[in-house]
């Protein structure tokens, strides 16, 4: 079982691109803190400072779109970010947010569910959002069993481990 | 009940009798291609897992082709740190040294690796390239890499296919990569989205193998997990120079279940590009005509092959480019670049006043090779054109085709290929 994820909304717009989250010049650095700083830099250059005021990302249409870096995941978990929802997401992003632990939850959404800043809880187990600031909630598609285990294991690699001493 | 090629392949890489889009299947990979991503996040995270092994290191193509060579101390940490993981492994197609080869996804084709029947995954998103070989190719991240480097095997999403019917043959000064921006536009960048596209139709018989490669490499731009294509006998000829390995051409069954259906006659595609920030953000080349760039480029995994340099020679063969403009030329790999120069291309390339590059990925990701100033505006034969992708954030990039790239330069400005070819 997950524990109910607590935290803040910040809201995105759609097509959000992997190179918007973390810009190609950033690839080489070897340092993940520093790369870090810049996520979603020519967005919002703050972005990474107030990470803690904004730990559950709202976005539109097929954010993640792009390349496959998987850096565009680590950075968001270096940050502290609890969970991405979206309308829909990239196909390589979503795999990546999943083996990395962070859950990716796919919601229809407008401005009368989501504001910046909103209160949410989400429980994966019950598949439901309660937006504790507005006093709504709103239900989702449950992931399938094994990627709920994937994130319960706190990420793919963690689980792989277990299956290859066992 | 009949299968689309993706699900015969997907199958046949299974332990299971039948399959239907939606389900979750587990198979087992014929062949992974690395690159840079080696040195990035993969070697870290694979170190996690304790073990002393890969699983089979006969079936992971390893080449540097991003920031080739090294132009800052950064990249060339990373590609001692790839080289260091690929020795430690044994992984025997090791590119690591080889930095005159090119671009992964014109060079693993060109050596063989890619063929009809085989499930291909790779740490680039535009590994979907290797669709154009009837083999089912998609790009995969870091961790997932990981898990095939340990196990050999992934978890698919059994995709839901959409059926691409194409008919009659592209008119002068119009290619693949109008077709494929055409064909994103109509759909959008999500219009796809986990779905598998298959290539159908005489117009796609009439296509070069580089035109399908065009196509195929960009069909992620749309969202879609693979872009397949059938086998004929122009696949079969290129194969033959290329690999001494059994292959299996793979065709849909009659009554095979596709979610959509598009035509498209290619007699009726004329040049278009994208316009910043989205490969979606399509227009006619009327509506942009004139617009004043600073930089060309001809190059990438999408557009840097024989078929992109000789349309470029053509219209650039004997005049100069605009003199408040610059022309970058880079081959995708080494042999395109060797037969380029026997063909007396680099000298028309030269002549007209561009830059050419040794092979490598460089400024389509603003790694090297032609990155941008602020403000700056280039019509690029590249893949993307999201904000910052090629330099600095408030540069611009229309995404074009090799043709439309090379009017553009000698013109100075965005400009139709068909009235100088």
């Amino acid at each position: 079982m997950i524990e109910k994820i607590d935290g803040f909304a910040y809201i995105l717009g759609d097509d959000i691109n992997t190179d918007d989250i973390v810009p190609s010049h950033t690839l080489t650095m070897r340092d993940v803190d520093e790369m870090a700083k810049c996520t979603l830099e020519f967005i919002d250059p703050t972005f990474a400072k107030n990470s803690a005021q904004g730990n559950i990302i709202i976005a539109g249409d097929n954010f993640g779109t792009g390349s496959s870096r998987e850096e565009a995941v680590y950075v968001f978990k270096v940050l502290g970010i609890k969970a991405i929802i979206a309308k829909s997401f990239a196909r390589i992003y979503f795999r990546n947010l999943i083996n990395l632990g962070i859950p990716g939850i796919i919601v229809s959404w407008n401005e009368s569910i989501f504001s910046k800043g909103d209160n949410l809880e989400i429980s994966l187990n019950e598949g439901v959002i309660t937006n504790k600031t507005k006093g709504v909630k709103i239900e989702f598609e449950k992931l399938p069993n094994f990627l709920t285990k994937i994130l319960e294991e706190g990420g793919i690699l963690n689980q792989l481990k277990k299956t290859l001493k066992g | 009940m009949g299968y689309t090629i993706a699900e015969k392949i997907l199958i046949n890489h299974s332990n299971l009798k039948s399959i239907s889009p939606g389900q979750f299947i587990d198979c087992n990979i014929d062949l992974i291609m690395v690159h840079e991503q080696l040195g990035g996040r993969i070697h870290k995270e694979y170190e996690k897992l304790e073990i002393d092994y890969v699983w089979d290191p006969n079936k992971i193509f390893f080449i540097l082709d991003h920031w080739v060579p090294a132009p800052t101390i950064s990249a060339a940490q990373m590609h001692q740190d790839c080289r260091k993981f690929a020795e430690k492994y044994k992984f025997i197609h090791n590119f690591g040294y080889q930095l005159d080869k090119g671009i992964c996804h014109q060079v693993l084709p060109e050596m063989g690796f890619s063929r009809p029947g085989m499930l291909i995954v790779g740490s680039d998103s535009h590994t979907t390239t290797y669709g154009a070989f009837n083999c089912l190719a998609t790009g995969i991240g870091a961790t997932d890499v990981s898990v095939v480097f340990a196990t050999g095997k992934l978890w698919f999403r059994v995709p839901e296919s959409f059926q691409i019917i194409m008919s009659g043959k592209f008119n002068k000064g119009v290619m693949s990569k109008d077709f494929i921006l055409t064909l994103i536009g109509n759909i959008s960048t999500k219009g796809a989205i986990y779905k598998s596209l298959e290539f159908h139709g005489q117009g796609a018989k009439n296509l070069s193998i580089d035109g399908r490669m065009t196509i195929s490499n960009m069909v992620v731009e749309a969202g879609a997990k693979f872009g397949i294509f059938q086998p004929d006998n122009k696949l079969e000829t290129w194969l033959v120079n290329r690999t001494k390995e059994p292959y299996k051409l793979v065709t849909p069954d009659n009554d095979a279940n596709y979610e959509n259906t598009l035509e498209y006659n290619l007699s009726e595609i004329t040049p278009v590009v994208a316009k910043p920030s989205n490969p979606g953000n399509i227009a006619g080349i009327e509506e942009v005509e004139g617009i004043e760039i600073d930089q060309a480029f001809l190059g990438s995994c999408t557009n840097g092959r024989m078929e992109d340099l000789r349309i470029a020679a053509k219209i650039l063969k004997g005049n100069n480019i605009d003199p408040n403009t610059r022309l970058i030329i880079i081959p995708a790999s080494k042999e395109i670049y060797m037969e380029a120069l026997r063909e007396g291309l680099m000298e028309i390339f030269l002549s007209a006043g561009a830059v050419v590059g040794n092979c490598t990925c460089g400024p389509c990701i603003g790694g090297h090779l032609g990155v941008l100033g602020s403000e700056e505006v280039c019509i690029s034969s590249t893949n993307r054109n999201f904000k910052g992708r090629m330099g600095d954030p408030t540069s611009e990039v229309y995404l074009a085709s090799p043709a439309v790239v090379a009017a553009s330069a000698l013109k100075g400005r965005i400009a139709d290929p068909r009235e100088v070819l």
